[in-house]
């Protein structure tokens, strides 16, 4: 992956290569971090932007704090397993949870458009209510804002938020060493297929619902039971593949995950197979995976299967030092691959 | 996952291996012709089973790295029409043409969009009786079946707006082509499972008896490939050059009838251009003349145009099995999946994006290493 030496003052355009914005831009993949890389990165130049987390944390008026935003733009509004309202609440308070924080405080900005059904707008603003409570966030600000009809999706929202950390660890790629175990929260890539589903009309024998899930729970579990995190991530658009690539390119240790080990369901893999996607690389919005030393493993799993969203936590993986920066997986087969950042969308193939 | 974790078998998959290594004595050049193909072998490390001795090069049976540039170029003009709703396979909207890709001109506008079945692109028609609706239909024989079967309910339903741009290829041509080119590597054919599902392997009997090579039509999962690979070696070894059908379960001797028979009904056999190889006679698809209304390249008037490709691209020789994608110079420099030169870097059963996906960071090591 290219890094911020590339960039060069000289360079009026830094992302050069495209002179519009594609929508694999905001993909989750090469494409998006070379943006964040080239062009966000540099232009706002901050310490904290630096340690490219999920959230920023920081000290505040003698408190460990952490704070995140993210907008949602999801189409279909609603889909099996959640709605754009879940989602704004669950994506806000996970990036909080992988910073280590517990979630407080939320703000809310809508961005709806003109024509909009206020029964919608009442579905979406209940699921907010709802996913809030469940999460045991509350909103505390707001915003509303009008766009003309066909100059937004229906409704966008932002939500920002904040945590306190309550302990002193540094959960960070920094923290992760040779010998740590990988483990992932439940199984992969449901949010990814009940979407697409939804979007393309397609039916399966069962419905898929999407994992949309608040992992604040899980996380506090972990903390309070004393266990040594390292690292947490939480797997959004890029998948398993793109976050594990991250974290392995940021500590320059190589990360090798069991594809035996790695669950996911039937349906999730039968729709894998017609539409040629790969699972490791499906959207999820209620899944993480934990950096704890080896050692931990049991008293780290038996926690998070006490939660209701991480029931089906299993080890996948480990963490080593052979090949600095790769992630390599072992096949069902028995042979092993290289796995690689998704570049650009997945894309359904022909045949 | 029924129907699949069955054919990806350790202990079979280990077995397999050992029965090829046990029958090779010699070096042979095996291809597969398909992609699915393709990224099988790369994804589940097939290769890495293999004795030494059996190289395995990749075909030409990747439909999005075929289709030549001026046909991604005239489906770029056309998208870019207003009155135009223009329809693909995912895959097709990366695809590099001269200045720009579908990709872009959704991004700047255009009417793109991503469907999964070419009849999906009649139920706009209909619903958007001012637009005109246009279908890339691209592939091998496999999708020939749906691309006749939406042209033939437009003609019958009378639905004016809808067009097809026609960019169909055929497989025994390309495999004579490469057979008969004087650099020609391959010894077997692994033949493509799903191809052979539409049309059966008749066609390929006297292809095997004229250059005296075994073909195997094989199937796409890990152990399907593996016993394919056993099977062509076999032959090899005891110099039998025969056609014979690894891929049971889904290819029937004589294909899908009914399938055929509606790709007769709708197109004929014409010259094609494959991309980065050039024209082979009568080996490709076009639409009769009592379809010709529905051709998308008479009606937006764009017949006439021709491109040349990136003179860096050897996409071509790649894709005849003489070179291996880690071997051009703009693999991974000038060509990425990011940014592809040619499109077996864009598909996702194309050759290079298959090395790039799972062999880059492996062949940039190996490379380091070599310097050391």
């Amino acid at each position: 992956m290219s890094t911020i030496k590339d960039f060069t003052l000289t360079c009026p355009l830094p992302v050069s290569d495209y002179p519009t914005v594609t929508l694999a831009h905001g993909g989750g993949g090469k494409l998006m971090h070379q943006l964040i890389e080239k062009m966000i990165l540099p232009a706002f130049n901050s310490p904290l932007l630096e340690t490219r987390h999920d959230g920023a944390v920081f000290e505040l008026g003698g408190a460990r704090l952490a704070f995140t935003t993210d907008s949602y733009v999801v189409h279909p509004l609603f889909f099996p397993g959640g709605d754009i309202g879940s989602l704004a609440i669950n994506g806000t308070v996970n990036d909080l949870s992988m910073c280590g924080a517990r979630p407080v405080y939320l703000s809310c900005g809508l961005i709806l458009e003109e024509g909009l059904a206020m029964e919608t707008l009442w579905a979406v603003v209940q699921s907010l209510k709802r996913s809030a409570e469940a999460a045991r966030v509350q909103l505390v600000t707001g915003d509303t804002k009008v766009v003309d009809r066909g100059k937004g999706d229906g409704v966008f929202i932002n939500t920002a938020g904040i945590g306190i950390v309550e302990h002193g660890l540094t959960i960070a790629p920094a923290s992760v060493r040779a010998g740590d175990a990988v483990l992932l929260s439940g199984d992969l890539g449901r949010h990814g297929i009940a979407i697409m589903a939804m979007r393309q009309g397609l039916e399966f024998e069962s419905q898929i619902e999407s994992d949309c899930a608040p992992l604040n729970g899980a996380v506090q579990k972990l903390i309070a039971g004393g266990v040594s995190l390292h690292c947490l991530r939480d797997l959004t658009r890029g998948g398993l593949g793109t976050t594990l690539v991250e974290i392995a390119e940021a500590t320059g240790l190589e990360i090798t995950i069991d594809e035996m080990k790695i669950p996911v369901r039937e349906d999730v893999s039968g729709a894998c197979e017609v539409l040629g996607f790969d699972p490791l690389y499906l959207a999820n919005e209620g899944r993480m995976i934990v950096f704890v030393p080896q050692g931990e493993v049991a008293r780290a799993l038996e926690l998070l299967r006490t939660d209701p969203h991480a029931a089906g936590a299993v080890e996948i993986g480990w963490v080593s030092q052979e090949h600095g920066g790769l992630v390599k997986m072992k096949s069902r087969i028995g042979t092993t691959r290289i796995i690689d950042m998704l570049s650009g969308e997945q894309l359904p193939r022909i045949c | 996952m029924k129907f699949s974790s069955e054919y990806r078998d350790a202990g079979a998959a280990q077995g397999y291996a050992h029965e090829i290594r046990r029958i090779t004595t010699r070096p042979w050049t095996i291809m597969e012709i398909c992609g699915g193909q393709t990224h099988a072998i790369v994804k589940f490390g097939l290769d890495e089973l293999l004795p030494k001795e059996l190289e395995l090069v990749h075909g030409p049976g990747c439909p999005v790295c075929v289709t030549p540039l001026e046909l991604i170029d005239k489906a770029v003009q056309i998208a870019q029409r207003p009155e135009v709703i223009f329809c693909s396979f995912g895959d097709m909207l990366r695809v590099p043409g001269s200045e720009s890709d579908l990709f872009a001109i959704k991004a700047r506008g255009g009417d793109v969009r991503i469907l999964y079945s070419p009849l999906d692109a009649l139920k706009i028609a209909k619903e958007n009786p001012a637009k005109q609706i246009v279908f890339f239909a691209v592939g091998f024989e496999t999708t020939a079946p749906a691309h006749a079967m939406a042209v033939y309910q437009a003609k019958q339903q009378g639905i004016q707006n809808f067009s097809v741009l026609v960019s169909h290829v055929l497989v025994p041509p390309a495999m004579e082509a490469i057979l008969g080119s004087e650099t020609n590597r391959v010894q077997g054919f692994l033949a493509a499972g799903h191809v052979c599902a539409i049309m059966g392997y008749e066609e390929y009997i006297p292809i095997a008896a004229r250059y005296k090579v075994p073909i195997v039509v094989t199937g796409f999962e890990p152990l399907d490939i593996l016993q394919g690979i056993a099977m062509c070696v076999a032959q090899l070894e005891q110099g039998r050059h025969e056609v014979e059908n690894q891929y049971t379960r889904a290819v029937p001797e004589g294909g899908n009838r009914a399938a055929q028979q509606f790709i007769k009904e709708v197109f004929q056999v014409v010259n094609r251009k494959w991309r980065g190889i050039g024209e082979i006679g009568a080996s490709g698809l076009g639409l009769r003349p009592e379809f010709a209304g529905f051709d998308a390249e008479l009606r937006f008037d764009v017949g006439d145009y021709r491109a040349e490709e990136s003179p860096l691209c050897i996409s071509g020789l790649i894709m005849q099995g003489q070179k291996k994608p880690h071997e051009c110079s703009a693999f991974g420099k000038q060509c990425t999946q990011e940014k592809p030169l040619g499109a077996p870097m864009v598909s996702n059963e194309g050759a290079c994006a298959a090395y790039y996906r799972y062999r880059r960071a492996e062949l940039a090591a190996a490379g380091k290493a070599s310097q050391r």
